[in-house]
């Protein structure tokens, strides 16, 4: 009675695009999965969970979005250039993340620092934009408080602020860890929870600029 | 420098709370004393508070949560109390502390006692039923239970420090929003839950995790005991409804805080948003707790029985069926509220189809007893108890789902008895079950029968004695959280009720006495052989209580039921199976690392509460610390070698084999 998870040799965690060993294809056949399996996917179920509360913040705004309390409306404010700007900044990080990716595939200490030092930068300077748009707003009268709708547009777009500027933590940590630890599987799994982190604010951000700026200066 | 801190937030002038928070303090400080005196603090620290074993979790996580329903049930001492004696006169207990003390209840009840009893549970019994070593995620499960043990201590913080929230257990806008309840009542009611919450979410994701990716080769989804298909469930709703909690519970905290609009009557806030948010959780939580106990019962009744489950697969189908309604039925808790007929004709018909669900499995566990051979042990009394109590709840709950009946009943004693009726019968039933069941396996001694069984009744009767003439008093017209009244017709159905209160009160000091006479007894209670009950599931095929990694050789699962199956050829044979291979175990190294976040995170709780913002920044800079620092360790795990892993398991063979040779049975 040998446990066949253990008879299978693990393959190199870091190779490209590589789904490590899995041997439970889901229905429980081949016994428990290997770490790396169980670590994304534990991760993927978070990210689900983190989903649902920025869809309850979708549909806050939603239900707020006319309740300007004579303050002003979502065209009156919203400026698309500085959104294109900031997309065009988070865009560039996830693609630096993805190069990141490559280069820890490689494991070139050099590229990974690099690459994630441009992905850390182009975050920040996304974070920086948007700190402009809400001090800009906030100077004008027009902070959270002023109405229901601001209120929810303020919440939204600055959950999705918070959730940069705590992955820009991470990146921090990530870069040290690479540093100090080299290219150790733990660190890799953490790595792959990060691109997966950060990969899924760009996909929460489009529905931001969709749904909120592109929507709301149209009506 | 300590925000709205004063000594006037001690309520000196209050005796009630003040004797109730000095005995807790003075009982803590004892115990504390106690365990230094006796120098268990290194093992308590090395073994317990620093463990990352499933087990250990799961019995911490037990205990919280029999703690916290003492301290609930006191809760619902002193309001039947109040009831009782308050007919044309102000009782014993002054409105905002009447108030409090209904809120209290509710919130304890609910996310400090009935939560950490089922998540106890599912940790010590779903790794064991799906013969694996550990949960997916070990150190992130002592993290959540830290987690909702800093809610609880936040919780009973609120006793001596400042007031609870005077809401009600889920704090309707506009009276939860600052101008309305200016105090610190509400904020300990958001930050304890925000906190537990999370950790409660940590825990839902470990497990949906562990049971979808970490079961024993072969088992397969349609082999999965009936306890873990309903964790799965149970957990697959904390992923989905857990994060509207943190939502809606962080809208209600920056109006609060940051003089936000969402829920306020001001600046076009809307008030009946918070209503369907918090709902949009508080439904789903009720099957949270429901669907375990539902696989704890279909355990119970299986085993003791002697027989397979019947209908399994129906009893997969039926637990997801109410997995997935249970999201579409969250307006029947607002049908007065205006939304409408055809709206409220929806949910009305999705809440009255979830019974359906709920009657397969009814209806499965009677065919599981029918023809077989039944032992009327305590935890098939609590199983009985449960099936007729709960037929019974739910029905009155079908007549609620019906929206003209419910806007004569909404708000009233009538609906506090309908859910009662079916989350005691549900959920306290269960866990009363669970402890007698798994007990054996978890301390190495069964549970005194005699004691078990009078628990049983005095909890049985009195549960009826209290809650049918609620349901009465709900029909001549009373409505809930009424600190005094005047209507004589009510009093003696009051009266009654606080008679019942009286025989559950004798029951649970059944249950604790039960509990020392047993530990007093333990050694002719006894189980050697890790199987008493003769079980049909993985768990009972490791030693009571099982080493720390579960199973020398992981199980081969070949079958619905592999371990009665192995058993039975065992039995057959007269002798054990083959002695595995034995090979060295790697297990996760135990971390201080959950219960230095519940600290830093109890500081952050605790200064966001009182308005101390220099402590909330420490806090967060040590939580983020506790982090780094755990992410910075080289050796997670340690190796048990194959010799120590022989020894262990042929001490358990050999005990196993003397039973198969018909030398004894434990």
């Amino acid at each position: 009675m040998s446990n066949p998870a253990a008879t299978i040799t693990i393959a190199d965690p870091f190779r490209l695009g590589h789904r490590g060993p899995n041997i439970a294809r889901g229905h429980g056949g081949g016994g428990p999965a290997t770490k790396r399996v169980i670590v994304g996917y534990g991760f993927w179920l978070f990210l689900l969970s983190d989903i649902v509360i920025f869809a309850c913040l979708f549909a806050a705004y939603a239900v707020l979005a006319d309740a300007t309390a004579g303050g002003p409306k979502a065209k009156d404010i919203f400026e698309l250039d500085r959104v294109a700007w900031e997309t065009a900044c988070l865009l560039a990080s996830s693609f630096f993340c993805g190069m990141a990716n490559i280069a820890v595939a490689k494991r070139n200490q050099l590229l990974t620092q690099l690459a994630l030092l441009a992905t850390g930068l182009t975050g920040l300077a996304f974070i920086l934009l948007e700190s402009a748009e809400f001090a800009a707003l906030h100077g004008q009268g027009y902070g959270p408080t002023r109405s229901a709708f601001l209120t929810g547009f303020f919440t939204l777009v600055g959950c999705h602020g918070v959730h940069v500027s705590a992955g820009l933590l991470w990146l921090g940590t990530m870069m040290a860890q690479f540093f100090a630890k080299g290219f150790r599987p733990d660190i890799g799994r953490r790595f792959l929870c990060f691109s997966m982190f950060w990969h899924f604010l760009d996909v929460v951000w489009v529905a931001i600029f969709s749904l909120v700026y592109l929507v709301g200066t149209r009506l | 420098m300590f925000g709205k801190l004063g000594w006037d937030a001690i309520p000196f002038d209050q005796p009630v709370p003040l004797i109730a928070g000095a005995v807790v303090v003075l009982a803590v400080l004892g115990i504390l004393a106690w365990i230094v005196v006796k120098g268990w603090a290194r093992y308590l620290w090395k073994e317990w508070i620093t463990s990352v074993d499933h087990k250990h979790i799961g019995i911490m996580y037990i205990l919280l949560g029999l703690l916290m329903l003492l301290r609930g049930f006191i809760d619902a001492i002193m309001m039947r109390a109040q009831q009782a004696v308050a007919f044309h006169a102000p009782g014993y207990l002054p409105p905002e502390h009447y108030d409090q003390v209904f809120s209290a209840h509710g919130t304890i009840m609910i996310l400090f006692g009935a939560m950490p009893l089922i998540i106890g549970l599912m940790n010590f019994v779903v790794p064991l039923q799906l013969g694996v070593r550990d949960v997916a995620f070990p150190t992130l499960n002592s993290v959540s239970f830290w987690l909702t043990a800093t809610g609880a201590l936040l919780v009973n913080l609120s006793l001596v420090i400042g007031e609870f929230a005077r809401t009600g257990w889920l704090p309707y806008p506009p009276l939860s929003e600052l101008r309305y309840s200016p105090g610190v009542g509400v904020d300990y009611y958001l930050w304890s839950l925000q906190i537990s919450g999370i950790g409660t979410l940590l825990t839902g994701i470990n497990f949906v995790t562990t049971i979808l990716k970490l079961r024993a080769p072969g088992m397969t989804y349609l082999r999965m005991p009936m306890f873990c298909w309903t964790s799965l469930a149970s957990c697959l709703l904390i992923v989905a409804a857990f994060p509207v909690l943190t939502a809606s519970l962080a809208m209600l905290t920056l109006d609060r805080y940051l003089d936000f609009h969402f829920f306020t009557n001001e600046a076009g806030g809307n008030a009946m948003m918070f209503v369907n948010l918090i709902w949009a959780w508080g439904h789903p939580e009720v099957y949270i707790l429901v669907l375990p106990a539902f696989g704890i019962f279909s355990e119970v009744i299986s085993t003791f029985s002697s027989k397979p489950l019947f209908g399994y697969r129906s009893m997969v189908a039926a637990t997801l069926f109410i997995c997935i309604v249970s999201f579409c039925v969250w307006l029947h808790h607002f049908f007065t509220m205006g939304a409408g007929g055809d709206v409220n004709a929806v949910f009305g018909i999705a809440s009255s189809i979830i019974a359906v669900g709920t009657g397969v499995k009814i209806y499965n566990w009677l065919f599981t007893m029918y023809g077989g051979r039944i032992r009327f042990t305590t935890p098939m009394l609590w199983s009985l108890g449960f099936m007729t109590t709960f037929i019974t709840g739910g029905l009155t709950g079908v007549l609620l789902a019906v929206p003209p009946a419910d806007f004569l009943l909404h708000n009233s004693m009538f609906l506090v008895a309908h859910f009662h009726h079916v989350i005691v019968a549900g959920v306290v039933f269960a866990v009363m079950a669970a402890i007698t069941y798994w007990w054996p396996k978890a301390f190495g001694f069964r549970l005194h029968e005699g004691w078990g069984e009078a628990a049983f009744w005095f909890a049985f009767v009195g549960f009826y004695v209290t809650f049918m003439p609620l349901y009465w008093v709900g029909i001549l017209g009373m409505t809930r959280r009424l600190q005094h009244y005047d209507v004589a017709e009510w009093r003696p159905w009051l009266l009654i009720s606080a008679a019942g209160v009286a025989i559950l009160i004798v029951g649970v000091a059944c249950q604790v006495i039960q509990l020392v006479v047993s530990y007093l007894r333990r050694n002719e209670l006894r189980d050697t052989t890790g199987d008493p009950w003769d079980g049909r599931t993985l768990e009972w095929a490791t030693s009571s209580p099982p080493p720390v990694y579960n199973f020398a050789v992981l199980p081969q699962v070949k079958d619905a039921e592999v371990y009665w199956e192995v058993k039975q050829r065992a039995f057959e044979r007269e002798r054990m199976p083959e002695e595995p291979d034995y090979e060295p175990i790697e297990m996760p190294r135990n971390s201080p690392t959950g219960v230095v976040c519940a600290f830093f995170a109890t500081i952050v709780g605790f200064a966001l509460i009182w308005h101390i913002w220099w402590m909330m920044i420490v806090g967060l800079v040590g939580a983020y610390a506790t982090f780094v620092v755990f992410a910075w360790r080289d050796v997670p795990e340690y190796v048990i070698p194959a010799e120590e892993v022989a020894r262990l398991d042929r001490e358990n063979r050999a005990i196993r084999q003397r039973v198969l040779s018909g030398e004894a049975w434990a």
